[in-house]
Protein backbone atom coordinates (compact mmCIF):
# COMPACT_ATOMS: atom_id res chain seq x y z
CA UNK A 1 0.00 0.00 0.00
CA UNK A 2 1.12 3.30 -0.55
CA UNK A 3 1.32 6.38 1.48
CA UNK A 4 -1.52 8.83 1.88
CA UNK A 5 0.12 12.03 0.49
CA UNK A 6 1.57 9.80 -2.72
CA UNK A 7 -1.83 8.16 -3.52
CA UNK A 8 -3.36 11.24 -3.20
CA UNK A 9 -0.70 12.13 -6.32
CA UNK A 10 -1.79 9.33 -8.18
CA UNK A 11 -5.04 10.08 -8.20
CA UNK A 12 -5.54 13.63 -9.08
CA UNK A 13 -3.19 12.13 -11.73
CA UNK A 14 -5.30 9.42 -12.71
CA UNK A 15 -8.73 11.85 -12.69
CA UNK A 16 -6.79 14.37 -14.65
CA UNK A 17 -6.22 12.27 -17.46
CA UNK A 18 -8.61 9.33 -17.80
CA UNK A 19 -12.11 11.05 -16.21
CA UNK A 20 -12.34 8.63 -13.13
CA UNK A 21 -13.43 9.39 -10.27
CA UNK A 22 -11.75 7.15 -8.07
CA UNK A 23 -12.98 8.63 -4.50
CA UNK A 24 -10.25 6.79 -2.58
CA UNK A 25 -11.09 9.36 0.01
CA UNK A 26 -14.52 7.85 0.34
CA UNK A 27 -14.05 3.93 -0.44
CA UNK A 28 -11.12 3.88 2.60
CA UNK A 29 -14.09 5.82 4.74
CA UNK A 30 -16.18 3.05 3.34
CA UNK A 31 -13.78 -0.09 4.45
CA UNK A 32 -13.19 1.91 7.89
CA UNK A 33 -16.89 1.81 8.57
CA UNK A 34 -17.63 -1.91 7.62
CA UNK A 35 -14.34 -3.18 9.95
CA UNK A 36 -15.99 -1.12 12.91
CA UNK A 37 -19.14 -2.68 11.83
CA UNK A 38 -17.57 -6.61 11.94
CA UNK A 39 -15.73 -5.62 14.75
CA UNK A 40 -18.62 -4.38 16.70
CA UNK A 41 -20.86 -7.36 16.13
CA UNK A 42 -18.12 -9.88 17.07
CA UNK A 43 -17.52 -7.69 20.62
CA UNK A 44 -22.06 -7.83 20.86
CA UNK A 45 -21.26 -11.73 21.22
CA UNK A 46 -17.85 -11.68 22.72
CA UNK A 47 -19.61 -9.89 25.71
CA UNK A 48 -22.64 -11.47 26.44
CA UNK A 49 -20.59 -14.28 26.32
CA UNK A 50 -18.19 -13.46 28.48
CA UNK A 51 -21.03 -11.90 30.73
CA UNK A 52 -22.46 -15.53 30.79
CA UNK A 53 -19.19 -17.34 31.75
CA UNK A 54 -18.58 -14.61 34.37
CA UNK A 55 -21.82 -15.12 36.11
CA UNK A 56 -21.76 -19.07 36.15
CA UNK A 57 -18.48 -18.70 37.54
CA UNK A 58 -19.29 -16.70 40.19
CA UNK A 59 -22.45 -18.56 41.06
CA UNK A 60 -20.85 -22.73 40.77
CA UNK A 61 -17.25 -21.98 41.24
CA UNK A 62 -17.20 -21.57 44.66
CA UNK A 63 -19.04 -24.68 45.02
CA UNK A 64 -17.48 -26.79 42.83
CA UNK A 65 -13.82 -25.96 44.29
CA UNK A 66 -15.27 -26.42 47.76
CA UNK A 67 -16.76 -29.72 47.17
CA UNK A 68 -13.25 -30.51 44.76
CA UNK A 69 -13.38 -34.14 43.91
CA UNK A 70 -16.35 -34.76 45.71
CA UNK A 71 -18.86 -32.53 43.06
CA UNK A 72 -17.60 -35.12 40.40
CA UNK A 73 -17.53 -38.28 42.02
CA UNK A 74 -20.50 -38.09 43.99
CA UNK A 75 -24.42 -38.98 42.91
CA UNK A 76 -27.19 -36.82 43.38
CA UNK A 77 -28.83 -36.14 47.35
CA UNK A 78 -31.41 -34.68 48.67
CA UNK A 79 -28.99 -32.23 50.56
CA UNK A 80 -27.29 -30.18 48.04
CA UNK A 81 -23.77 -29.70 49.14
CA UNK A 82 -23.75 -33.62 49.06
CA UNK A 83 -25.25 -34.37 45.68
CA UNK A 84 -22.74 -34.24 42.76
CA UNK A 85 -23.10 -34.69 38.93
CA UNK A 86 -20.89 -38.33 38.79
CA UNK A 87 -24.41 -40.14 37.10
CA UNK A 88 -24.91 -37.05 35.40
CA UNK A 89 -21.47 -36.91 33.77
CA UNK A 90 -21.19 -39.98 33.14
CA UNK A 91 -24.36 -40.10 31.17
CA UNK A 92 -23.38 -37.81 29.36
CA UNK A 93 -20.11 -38.94 27.86
CA UNK A 94 -21.93 -42.31 27.31
CA UNK A 95 -24.26 -40.48 25.52
CA UNK A 96 -21.26 -38.66 23.55
CA UNK A 97 -19.89 -41.82 22.37
CA UNK A 98 -23.27 -43.79 21.50
CA UNK A 99 -24.34 -40.33 19.45
CA UNK A 100 -20.98 -40.60 17.82
CA UNK A 101 -20.66 -44.22 16.83
CA UNK A 102 -23.81 -43.92 15.14
CA UNK A 103 -24.12 -40.85 13.58
CA UNK A 104 -20.63 -40.51 12.21
CA UNK A 105 -20.73 -43.76 9.97
CA UNK A 106 -24.52 -43.17 8.81
CA UNK A 107 -23.80 -38.97 8.54
CA UNK A 108 -20.51 -39.37 6.56
CA UNK A 109 -21.61 -42.46 4.48
CA UNK A 110 -25.31 -40.65 3.12
CA UNK A 111 -22.79 -37.57 2.91
CA UNK A 112 -20.70 -39.77 0.13
CA UNK A 113 -23.75 -40.70 -1.40
CA UNK A 114 -25.01 -37.68 -2.28
CA UNK A 115 -21.95 -36.16 -3.15
CA UNK A 116 -20.20 -38.85 -5.17
CA UNK A 117 -22.55 -41.44 -6.14
CA UNK A 118 -26.06 -39.64 -6.27
CA UNK A 119 -25.89 -37.13 -9.44
CA UNK A 120 -28.82 -35.81 -10.66
CA UNK A 121 -31.37 -38.46 -9.66
CA UNK A 122 -34.67 -38.38 -8.41
CA UNK A 123 -33.74 -39.82 -5.16
CA UNK A 124 -30.80 -38.02 -4.30
CA UNK A 125 -32.64 -34.82 -4.83
CA UNK A 126 -35.53 -36.54 -2.79
CA UNK A 127 -32.95 -37.14 0.18
CA UNK A 128 -31.26 -33.86 -0.18
CA UNK A 129 -34.98 -31.83 0.08
CA UNK A 130 -35.37 -33.89 3.45
CA UNK A 131 -32.27 -33.54 4.95
CA UNK A 132 -32.27 -29.44 4.55
CA UNK A 133 -36.13 -30.30 6.50
CA UNK A 134 -34.79 -32.33 8.75
CA UNK A 135 -32.29 -30.13 9.94
CA UNK A 136 -34.75 -27.69 10.77
CA UNK A 137 -36.86 -29.51 12.84
CA UNK A 138 -37.14 -28.89 16.45
CA UNK A 139 -35.48 -30.97 18.88
CA UNK A 140 -38.52 -31.88 20.90
CA UNK A 141 -39.96 -33.68 17.99
CA UNK A 142 -37.01 -35.63 17.29
CA UNK A 143 -37.48 -36.72 21.29
CA UNK A 144 -41.12 -37.60 20.24
CA UNK A 145 -39.71 -40.05 17.23
CA UNK A 146 -36.92 -41.58 19.40
CA UNK A 147 -39.99 -41.93 21.97
CA UNK A 148 -42.19 -44.07 19.39
CA UNK A 149 -39.47 -45.60 17.21
CA UNK A 150 -36.42 -46.79 20.19
CA UNK A 151 -38.49 -46.48 23.38
CA UNK A 152 -41.90 -48.16 21.59
CA UNK A 153 -41.03 -50.11 18.84
CA UNK A 154 -37.71 -51.97 19.49
CA UNK A 155 -38.31 -51.72 23.12
CA UNK A 156 -36.67 -55.34 22.95
CA UNK A 157 -33.44 -54.25 21.62
CA UNK A 158 -32.81 -50.78 23.70
CA UNK A 159 -34.88 -51.13 27.05
CA UNK A 160 -37.49 -48.29 26.56
CA UNK A 161 -36.31 -45.38 28.36
CA UNK A 162 -32.79 -46.35 28.14
CA UNK A 163 -28.85 -44.76 27.50
CA UNK A 164 -28.96 -46.18 24.14
CA UNK A 165 -32.49 -44.92 23.03
CA UNK A 166 -31.71 -41.51 23.86
CA UNK A 167 -28.32 -41.73 22.22
CA UNK A 168 -29.69 -42.65 19.03
CA UNK A 169 -32.12 -40.18 18.89
CA UNK A 170 -29.32 -37.83 19.59
CA UNK A 171 -27.52 -38.97 17.02
CA UNK A 172 -30.53 -38.76 14.38
CA UNK A 173 -31.44 -35.22 15.77
CA UNK A 174 -27.19 -34.33 14.52
CA UNK A 175 -27.60 -36.55 11.40
CA UNK A 176 -28.49 -33.77 9.02
CA UNK A 177 -25.41 -31.44 10.33
CA UNK A 178 -23.03 -34.14 9.52
CA UNK A 179 -24.32 -35.13 6.26
CA UNK A 180 -24.12 -31.37 5.25
CA UNK A 181 -20.46 -30.75 6.79
CA UNK A 182 -19.45 -34.02 4.86
CA UNK A 183 -20.86 -32.74 1.71
CA UNK A 184 -19.64 -29.62 2.19
CA UNK A 185 -16.23 -30.80 3.10
CA UNK A 186 -15.79 -33.15 -0.30
CA UNK A 187 -17.58 -30.41 -2.22
CA UNK A 188 -14.31 -28.35 -1.49
CA UNK A 189 -11.71 -30.81 -2.68
CA UNK A 190 -10.75 -29.79 -6.64
CA UNK A 191 -12.33 -31.60 -9.23
CA UNK A 192 -9.06 -31.88 -10.90
CA UNK A 193 -8.07 -34.36 -8.03
CA UNK A 194 -10.87 -36.62 -9.18
CA UNK A 195 -10.32 -36.26 -12.57
CA UNK A 196 -6.12 -37.21 -11.99
CA UNK A 197 -7.50 -40.45 -10.21
CA UNK A 198 -10.00 -40.85 -13.11
CA UNK A 199 -7.70 -40.38 -15.86
CA UNK A 200 -5.06 -43.05 -14.28
CA UNK A 201 -7.76 -45.73 -14.50
CA UNK A 202 -9.17 -45.45 -11.07
CA UNK A 203 -12.69 -46.52 -9.73
CA UNK A 204 -15.17 -43.89 -8.32
CA UNK A 205 -14.44 -45.55 -4.92
CA UNK A 206 -11.03 -45.25 -5.19
CA UNK A 207 -10.89 -41.61 -6.20
CA UNK A 208 -13.18 -41.10 -3.22
CA UNK A 209 -11.20 -43.09 -0.58
CA UNK A 210 -7.67 -42.14 -2.03
CA UNK A 211 -7.97 -38.38 -2.89
CA UNK A 212 -11.48 -37.15 -1.62
CA UNK A 213 -12.02 -38.09 1.44
CA UNK A 214 -8.69 -37.30 3.00
CA UNK A 215 -8.70 -33.73 2.08
CA UNK A 216 -12.39 -33.51 3.42
CA UNK A 217 -11.54 -35.77 6.50
CA UNK A 218 -10.54 -32.28 8.64
CA UNK A 219 -13.73 -30.69 7.64
CA UNK A 220 -15.89 -33.72 8.17
CA UNK A 221 -14.34 -34.07 11.62
CA UNK A 222 -14.97 -30.44 12.69
CA UNK A 223 -18.54 -30.09 11.74
CA UNK A 224 -18.97 -33.57 13.37
CA UNK A 225 -17.25 -32.57 16.81
CA UNK A 226 -19.69 -29.39 16.91
CA UNK A 227 -22.40 -31.64 15.71
CA UNK A 228 -21.59 -33.43 18.89
CA UNK A 229 -21.23 -30.53 21.06
CA UNK A 230 -24.49 -29.56 20.13
CA UNK A 231 -26.27 -33.21 20.97
CA UNK A 232 -24.43 -33.09 24.72
CA UNK A 233 -25.98 -29.49 25.33
CA UNK A 234 -29.65 -30.83 24.37
CA UNK A 235 -32.20 -31.11 26.99
CA UNK A 236 -35.20 -31.54 25.14
CA UNK A 237 -35.07 -34.55 23.78
CA UNK A 238 -33.97 -35.82 26.34
CA UNK A 239 -37.09 -35.30 28.60
CA UNK A 240 -39.29 -36.92 25.78
CA UNK A 241 -37.85 -40.01 25.90
CA UNK A 242 -37.31 -40.47 29.54
CA UNK A 243 -34.05 -39.64 31.04
CA UNK A 244 -33.89 -40.06 35.11
CA UNK A 245 -33.31 -36.79 36.98
CA UNK A 246 -32.69 -38.89 40.00
CA UNK A 247 -30.21 -41.68 39.34
CA UNK A 248 -27.79 -42.88 42.58
CA UNK A 249 -25.79 -46.09 39.98
CA UNK A 250 -23.98 -46.01 37.07
CA UNK A 251 -25.48 -47.21 33.97
CA UNK A 252 -24.11 -51.06 33.72
CA UNK A 253 -25.42 -51.84 30.25
CA UNK A 254 -26.78 -50.02 27.25
CA UNK A 255 -30.58 -50.55 28.18
CA UNK A 256 -30.15 -49.04 32.18
CA UNK A 257 -31.89 -45.84 33.22
CA UNK A 258 -29.76 -42.76 32.40
CA UNK A 259 -29.72 -39.18 33.20
CA UNK A 260 -27.38 -36.51 31.48
CA UNK A 261 -25.98 -32.96 32.18
CA UNK A 262 -28.53 -31.08 30.83
CA UNK A 263 -30.96 -33.01 32.75
CA UNK A 264 -29.53 -32.76 36.00
CA UNK A 265 -28.81 -29.02 35.42
CA UNK A 266 -32.22 -28.77 34.45
CA UNK A 267 -33.68 -30.24 37.48
CA UNK A 268 -31.65 -28.35 39.95
CA UNK A 269 -32.30 -24.86 38.39
CA UNK A 270 -36.05 -25.52 39.02
CA UNK A 271 -35.82 -26.81 42.95
CA UNK A 272 -36.61 -23.42 45.01
CA UNK A 273 -33.69 -23.67 47.14
CA UNK A 274 -30.67 -21.38 46.78
CA UNK A 275 -28.25 -24.21 47.06
CA UNK A 276 -29.31 -26.29 44.03
CA UNK A 277 -28.92 -23.02 41.96
CA UNK A 278 -25.02 -23.11 43.17
CA UNK A 279 -25.10 -27.00 42.01
CA UNK A 280 -26.66 -26.47 38.65
CA UNK A 281 -23.98 -23.47 38.12
CA UNK A 282 -21.15 -25.95 39.13
CA UNK A 283 -22.44 -28.11 36.65
CA UNK A 284 -22.82 -26.32 34.33
CA UNK A 285 -18.85 -25.78 34.59
CA UNK A 286 -18.54 -29.14 34.34
CA UNK A 287 -20.31 -28.86 30.79
CA UNK A 288 -18.22 -26.72 29.53
CA UNK A 289 -15.00 -27.97 30.12
CA UNK A 290 -16.58 -31.05 28.54
CA UNK A 291 -17.40 -29.04 25.66
CA UNK A 292 -14.24 -26.91 25.73
CA UNK A 293 -12.00 -30.64 25.60
CA UNK A 294 -13.79 -31.66 22.89
CA UNK A 295 -13.49 -28.42 20.95
CA UNK A 296 -10.00 -29.30 21.66
CA UNK A 297 -10.03 -32.56 20.32
CA UNK A 298 -11.43 -31.15 17.28
CA UNK A 299 -8.62 -28.55 16.68
CA UNK A 300 -6.35 -31.37 17.47
CA UNK A 301 -7.65 -33.60 14.78
CA UNK A 302 -7.89 -31.25 12.05
CA UNK A 303 -4.51 -29.96 12.58
CA UNK A 304 -3.20 -33.33 12.85
CA UNK A 305 -4.58 -34.29 9.61
CA UNK A 306 -3.90 -30.87 7.91
CA UNK A 307 -0.53 -31.48 8.68
CA UNK A 308 -0.25 -34.92 7.17
CA UNK A 309 -0.89 -34.24 3.48
CA UNK B 1 -16.29 -31.44 -45.83
CA UNK B 2 -12.96 -31.83 -44.08
CA UNK B 3 -9.43 -32.64 -45.80
CA UNK B 4 -8.67 -36.25 -44.38
CA UNK B 5 -5.44 -36.88 -45.46
CA UNK B 6 -3.94 -40.61 -44.71
CA UNK B 7 -1.76 -40.76 -41.30
CA UNK B 8 1.60 -40.33 -42.05
CA UNK B 9 2.84 -42.60 -39.91
CA UNK B 10 2.43 -46.09 -39.69
CA UNK B 11 -0.72 -47.53 -38.16
CA UNK B 12 -3.65 -45.41 -37.02
CA UNK B 13 -4.31 -45.20 -33.66
CA UNK B 14 -7.78 -43.64 -33.39
CA UNK B 15 -10.41 -43.37 -35.69
CA UNK B 16 -13.10 -40.59 -35.13
CA UNK B 17 -15.88 -41.87 -37.88
CA UNK B 18 -18.47 -38.90 -37.82
CA UNK B 19 -19.03 -38.17 -34.30
CA UNK B 20 -21.12 -34.93 -33.29
CA UNK B 21 -20.21 -34.17 -29.29
CA UNK B 22 -23.48 -32.87 -27.15
CA UNK B 23 -23.77 -31.83 -23.76
CA UNK B 24 -27.50 -32.76 -22.95
CA UNK B 25 -29.18 -31.23 -26.08
CA UNK B 26 -26.82 -28.79 -27.07
CA UNK B 27 -24.51 -30.09 -29.69
CA UNK B 28 -21.06 -28.77 -29.03
CA UNK B 29 -19.47 -30.28 -32.09
CA UNK B 30 -20.45 -31.67 -35.12
CA UNK B 31 -18.79 -33.84 -37.83
CA UNK B 32 -15.15 -34.76 -36.75
CA UNK B 33 -13.66 -37.00 -38.79
CA UNK B 34 -10.46 -38.08 -38.51
CA UNK B 35 -7.74 -40.47 -37.74
CA UNK B 36 -4.91 -40.22 -35.47
CA UNK B 37 -1.49 -41.61 -36.38
CA UNK B 38 0.57 -43.74 -33.72
CA UNK B 39 3.54 -42.66 -32.47
CA UNK B 40 3.48 -39.35 -33.53
CA UNK B 41 2.25 -36.00 -32.13
CA UNK B 42 -1.49 -34.78 -33.19
CA UNK B 43 -2.57 -31.00 -32.42
CA UNK B 44 -5.63 -29.86 -32.40
CA UNK B 45 -5.76 -26.26 -32.24
CA UNK B 46 -8.83 -23.45 -32.63
CA UNK B 47 -10.22 -20.19 -30.79
CA UNK B 48 -11.43 -21.45 -27.61
CA UNK B 49 -15.09 -22.84 -27.12
CA UNK B 50 -14.35 -24.92 -30.44
CA UNK B 51 -14.68 -27.94 -28.69
CA UNK B 52 -11.13 -29.39 -28.55
CA UNK B 53 -11.01 -30.24 -24.81
CA UNK B 54 -14.86 -31.99 -25.48
CA UNK B 55 -13.11 -33.96 -28.52
CA UNK B 56 -10.28 -34.69 -26.68
CA UNK B 57 -11.84 -35.96 -23.62
CA UNK B 58 -13.60 -38.52 -25.49
CA UNK B 59 -10.44 -40.37 -26.49
CA UNK B 60 -10.49 -41.71 -22.52
CA UNK B 61 -14.14 -42.05 -22.16
CA UNK B 62 -13.80 -38.57 -19.63
CA UNK B 63 -16.60 -37.02 -20.76
CA UNK B 64 -18.45 -39.83 -19.19
CA UNK B 65 -18.28 -38.32 -15.58
CA UNK B 66 -20.25 -35.93 -16.75
CA UNK B 67 -24.14 -36.42 -17.09
CA UNK B 68 -25.05 -34.73 -19.53
CA UNK B 69 -22.49 -35.25 -22.28
CA UNK B 70 -22.90 -37.58 -24.91
CA UNK B 71 -21.61 -39.15 -28.55
CA UNK B 72 -23.02 -39.74 -31.68
CA UNK B 73 -20.72 -41.52 -34.11
CA UNK B 74 -17.76 -43.80 -33.64
CA UNK B 75 -14.72 -44.05 -32.39
CA UNK B 76 -12.25 -46.80 -32.72
CA UNK B 77 -8.90 -47.44 -30.82
CA UNK B 78 -6.97 -50.18 -33.03
CA UNK B 79 -10.05 -51.44 -34.48
CA UNK B 80 -11.97 -51.09 -31.50
CA UNK B 81 -15.18 -49.21 -30.75
CA UNK B 82 -14.44 -47.28 -27.41
CA UNK B 83 -18.01 -46.79 -26.53
CA UNK B 84 -19.04 -50.53 -27.54
CA UNK B 85 -20.34 -51.96 -24.06
CA UNK B 86 -17.60 -54.34 -23.83
CA UNK B 87 -15.48 -51.55 -23.28
CA UNK B 88 -14.55 -50.97 -19.88
CA UNK B 89 -13.76 -46.89 -19.04
CA UNK B 90 -11.75 -47.73 -16.69
CA UNK B 91 -9.64 -50.08 -18.82
CA UNK B 92 -9.73 -47.79 -21.73
CA UNK B 93 -8.22 -44.98 -19.30
CA UNK B 94 -5.31 -46.89 -17.95
CA UNK B 95 -4.65 -47.83 -21.56
CA UNK B 96 -4.84 -43.78 -22.76
CA UNK B 97 -3.37 -41.44 -19.86
CA UNK B 98 -4.32 -37.59 -20.00
CA UNK B 99 -1.96 -34.89 -18.73
CA UNK B 100 -4.57 -31.34 -17.83
CA UNK B 101 -4.56 -28.23 -18.51
CA UNK B 102 -3.51 -27.20 -15.31
CA UNK B 103 -0.85 -29.27 -13.27
CA UNK B 104 -2.88 -31.16 -10.80
CA UNK B 105 -0.71 -33.76 -8.56
CA UNK B 106 -2.07 -35.16 -5.99
CA UNK B 107 -1.43 -33.26 -2.48
CA UNK B 108 0.77 -36.38 -1.45
CA UNK B 109 4.33 -37.26 -1.62
CA UNK B 110 5.96 -37.02 -5.03
CA UNK B 111 6.71 -40.93 -4.47
CA UNK B 112 3.23 -41.65 -4.10
CA UNK B 113 1.81 -39.61 -6.93
CA UNK B 114 3.56 -42.03 -9.35
CA UNK B 115 3.43 -44.93 -6.79
CA UNK B 116 -0.86 -44.23 -6.84
CA UNK B 117 -1.80 -45.28 -10.44
CA UNK B 118 0.49 -48.38 -10.66
CA UNK B 119 -0.77 -49.99 -7.35
CA UNK B 120 -4.38 -49.04 -8.20
CA UNK B 121 -4.21 -50.86 -11.16
CA UNK B 122 -1.93 -53.85 -9.45
CA UNK B 123 1.47 -53.50 -10.68
CA UNK B 124 3.64 -56.41 -9.12
CA UNK B 125 7.21 -55.01 -10.11
CA UNK B 126 9.84 -53.17 -7.73
CA UNK B 127 7.90 -50.10 -6.68
CA UNK B 128 10.96 -48.05 -6.19
CA UNK B 129 12.21 -48.98 -9.98
CA UNK B 130 9.69 -48.06 -11.53
CA UNK B 131 9.11 -44.58 -9.80
CA UNK B 132 13.08 -44.34 -10.90
CA UNK B 133 11.86 -45.29 -14.29
CA UNK B 134 8.94 -43.24 -14.92
CA UNK B 135 10.69 -39.67 -13.30
CA UNK B 136 13.43 -40.53 -15.29
CA UNK B 137 11.54 -40.98 -18.38
CA UNK B 138 9.65 -37.56 -17.99
CA UNK B 139 12.77 -35.84 -17.43
CA UNK B 140 12.65 -34.14 -13.64
CA UNK B 141 14.41 -37.39 -12.10
CA UNK B 142 17.64 -35.05 -11.44
CA UNK B 143 15.33 -32.09 -9.61
CA UNK B 144 12.96 -34.12 -7.47
CA UNK B 145 15.61 -37.63 -6.68
CA UNK B 146 16.60 -35.97 -2.88
CA UNK B 147 13.23 -35.06 -2.23
CA UNK B 148 10.38 -37.97 -3.16
CA UNK B 149 9.41 -37.64 0.15
CA UNK B 150 8.40 -34.23 0.12
CA UNK B 151 4.78 -33.15 -1.41
CA UNK B 152 4.07 -33.17 -4.64
CA UNK B 153 2.85 -29.56 -4.79
CA UNK B 154 6.47 -28.37 -3.19
CA UNK B 155 7.56 -28.23 -6.81
CA UNK B 156 7.63 -24.87 -9.53
CA UNK B 157 4.74 -25.39 -11.54
CA UNK B 158 7.06 -26.67 -14.44
CA UNK B 159 7.98 -29.56 -12.50
CA UNK B 160 4.42 -30.31 -11.00
CA UNK B 161 3.89 -30.76 -14.87
CA UNK B 162 6.39 -32.86 -16.15
CA UNK B 163 5.61 -34.83 -12.48
CA UNK B 164 2.23 -35.35 -13.72
CA UNK B 165 3.41 -36.48 -17.32
CA UNK B 166 5.33 -38.94 -15.26
CA UNK B 167 2.23 -40.41 -13.04
CA UNK B 168 0.90 -40.82 -16.38
CA UNK B 169 3.43 -43.01 -18.15
CA UNK B 170 3.82 -44.84 -14.90
CA UNK B 171 1.10 -47.01 -16.00
CA UNK B 172 2.45 -47.51 -19.22
CA UNK B 173 -0.34 -46.22 -21.13
CA UNK B 174 -0.48 -46.21 -25.30
CA UNK B 175 -1.98 -42.87 -25.91
CA UNK B 176 -1.57 -39.37 -24.24
CA UNK B 177 -3.47 -36.73 -24.58
CA UNK B 178 -2.62 -33.50 -23.15
CA UNK B 179 -5.31 -30.91 -22.82
CA UNK B 180 -3.05 -27.80 -23.50
CA UNK B 181 -0.27 -28.57 -20.86
CA UNK B 182 1.84 -25.97 -21.32
CA UNK B 183 -0.31 -22.80 -21.12
CA UNK B 184 -0.38 -22.27 -17.22
CA UNK B 185 3.70 -22.91 -17.50
CA UNK B 186 6.47 -20.36 -18.29
CA UNK B 187 8.64 -20.34 -21.70
CA UNK B 188 11.59 -22.40 -19.97
CA UNK B 189 9.51 -25.06 -18.49
CA UNK B 190 7.35 -25.11 -22.05
CA UNK B 191 10.37 -25.86 -23.26
CA UNK B 192 11.06 -28.58 -21.46
CA UNK B 193 7.89 -30.52 -21.71
CA UNK B 194 8.27 -30.43 -25.57
CA UNK B 195 11.31 -31.64 -25.45
CA UNK B 196 10.18 -34.37 -23.63
CA UNK B 197 7.22 -34.69 -25.93
CA UNK B 198 9.48 -35.15 -28.69
CA UNK B 199 11.24 -38.36 -26.51
CA UNK B 200 7.87 -39.83 -25.41
CA UNK B 201 6.51 -40.05 -28.91
CA UNK B 202 9.15 -42.90 -29.75
CA UNK B 203 6.68 -45.02 -27.13
CA UNK B 204 3.58 -42.99 -27.30
CA UNK B 205 0.66 -41.63 -29.42
CA UNK B 206 0.25 -38.03 -28.29
CA UNK B 207 -2.64 -35.87 -29.05
CA UNK B 208 -2.22 -32.23 -27.64
CA UNK B 209 -4.63 -29.53 -27.50
CA UNK B 210 -2.79 -26.28 -27.53
CA UNK B 211 -3.81 -22.30 -28.40
CA UNK B 212 -0.03 -21.86 -28.92
CA UNK B 213 0.47 -21.94 -32.72
CA UNK B 214 4.36 -21.78 -32.28
CA UNK B 215 3.93 -25.10 -29.88
CA UNK B 216 1.51 -26.78 -32.45
CA UNK B 217 4.37 -26.35 -35.49
CA UNK B 218 7.38 -27.04 -33.30
CA UNK B 219 5.83 -30.47 -32.32
CA UNK B 220 3.15 -31.76 -34.05
CA UNK B 221 3.56 -34.28 -36.96
CA UNK B 222 -0.41 -33.73 -37.62
CA UNK B 223 -2.33 -30.49 -36.73
CA UNK B 224 -6.45 -30.56 -36.65
CA UNK B 225 -8.10 -27.02 -36.99
CA UNK B 226 -11.33 -26.23 -35.21
CA UNK B 227 -13.68 -23.99 -35.67
CA UNK B 228 -16.37 -22.70 -34.41
CA UNK B 229 -20.33 -20.47 -35.36
CA UNK B 230 -22.85 -19.14 -34.08
CA UNK B 231 -26.07 -21.46 -34.58
CA UNK B 232 -29.67 -19.78 -34.53
CA UNK B 233 -30.33 -20.81 -30.89
CA UNK B 234 -27.36 -18.71 -30.09
CA UNK B 235 -24.73 -20.22 -29.10
CA UNK B 236 -21.89 -21.65 -30.83
CA UNK B 237 -20.85 -25.06 -32.17
CA UNK B 238 -17.63 -26.15 -32.93
CA UNK B 239 -16.61 -28.33 -36.15
CA UNK B 240 -13.10 -29.60 -38.05
CA UNK B 241 -12.84 -27.09 -40.79
CA UNK B 242 -9.26 -29.28 -41.40
CA UNK B 243 -7.14 -31.98 -40.90
CA UNK B 244 -3.01 -32.34 -42.75
CA UNK B 245 0.42 -33.17 -41.68
CA UNK B 246 1.23 -29.34 -39.67
CA UNK B 247 3.53 -28.56 -42.62
CA UNK B 248 0.00 -28.13 -44.38
CA UNK B 249 -1.62 -26.64 -41.97
CA UNK B 250 0.75 -24.08 -41.64
CA UNK B 251 2.06 -23.21 -45.37
CA UNK B 252 -0.37 -24.25 -47.99
CA UNK B 253 -3.99 -24.66 -45.97
CA UNK B 254 -6.91 -25.74 -48.12
CA UNK B 255 -9.31 -23.21 -46.29
CA UNK B 256 -9.55 -19.77 -45.80
CA UNK B 257 -10.41 -19.74 -42.46
CA UNK B 258 -7.55 -22.33 -42.05
CA UNK B 259 -5.25 -20.17 -43.48
CA UNK B 260 -6.76 -16.64 -41.69
CA UNK B 261 -6.28 -18.42 -38.21
CA UNK B 262 -2.95 -19.33 -38.60
CA UNK B 263 -1.40 -16.10 -40.20
CA UNK B 264 -3.13 -14.83 -36.88
CA UNK B 265 -6.15 -12.74 -38.34
CA UNK B 266 -8.59 -13.92 -36.11
CA UNK B 267 -9.05 -15.98 -33.16
N1 LIG C 1 -19.22 -29.76 -18.84
C1 LIG C 1 -19.85 -29.07 -19.82
N2 LIG C 1 -21.18 -28.93 -19.80
C2 LIG C 1 -21.82 -28.24 -20.77
N3 LIG C 1 -21.20 -27.65 -21.80
C3 LIG C 1 -19.87 -27.75 -21.88
C4 LIG C 1 -19.11 -28.46 -20.89
N4 LIG C 1 -17.79 -28.41 -21.22
C5 LIG C 1 -17.74 -27.69 -22.37
N5 LIG C 1 -18.97 -27.30 -22.76
C6 LIG C 1 -19.30 -26.50 -23.97
O1 LIG C 1 -18.76 -27.14 -25.07
C7 LIG C 1 -18.20 -26.20 -25.98
C8 LIG C 1 -16.76 -26.59 -26.26
O2 LIG C 1 -16.00 -26.42 -25.08
P1 LIG C 1 -14.51 -26.97 -24.95
O3 LIG C 1 -14.48 -28.35 -25.44
O4 LIG C 1 -14.07 -26.72 -23.56
O5 LIG C 1 -13.75 -26.00 -25.97
P2 LIG C 1 -12.18 -25.70 -26.10
O6 LIG C 1 -11.43 -26.73 -25.33
O7 LIG C 1 -11.92 -25.74 -27.55
O8 LIG C 1 -11.99 -24.33 -25.56
C9 LIG C 1 -18.35 -24.84 -25.33
O9 LIG C 1 -19.47 -24.22 -25.93
C10 LIG C 1 -18.62 -25.15 -23.90
O10 LIG C 1 -19.48 -24.19 -23.34
MG1 LIG D 1 -10.14 -26.52 -23.63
Amino acid sequence: MTTADSSKDLNQISDSASGFDSNLAGRYQQDKIFRIAALIATLAGLVVLGFLVFDILVDGLGRLLQNFPSFINSFPSRSADRAGVLSALVGSILLLIITALAAFPLGVGTGIFLQEFGGDSWFSKFVEVNIGNLAAVPSIIYGLLGLTVFVDLLFNVTGGRSVVSAGLTLALLILPVIIVATREAMKAVPDSLRLAGFALGSTRWQVIWEHVLPLALPGILTGTILALSRAIGETAPLIVIGAATFVPFLPTNLKDSFTALPIQIFNWTSRPQAAFHANAAAAIIVLMVLLLTMNAGAIFLRNKFQSER
Amino acid sequence: MQTNSPAVGTGTAFYVDNTDYYYGSFQAVRDVTLDIPERKITAFIGPSGCGKSTVLRCFNRLNDLIPSAHIKGRITYRGVDIYDKGVDPIDLRRNIGMVFQKPNPFPKSIYENIAFGARINGYKGDMDELVERSLRAAAIWDEVKDKLKESGLSISGGQQQRLCIARAIAIEPQVLLMDEPCSALDPISTRSVEELMQELKERYTIIIVTHNMQQATRVSDMTAFFNAEPTEKGGKQGYLVEYAPTQTIFNSPQMEATQDYVSGRFG
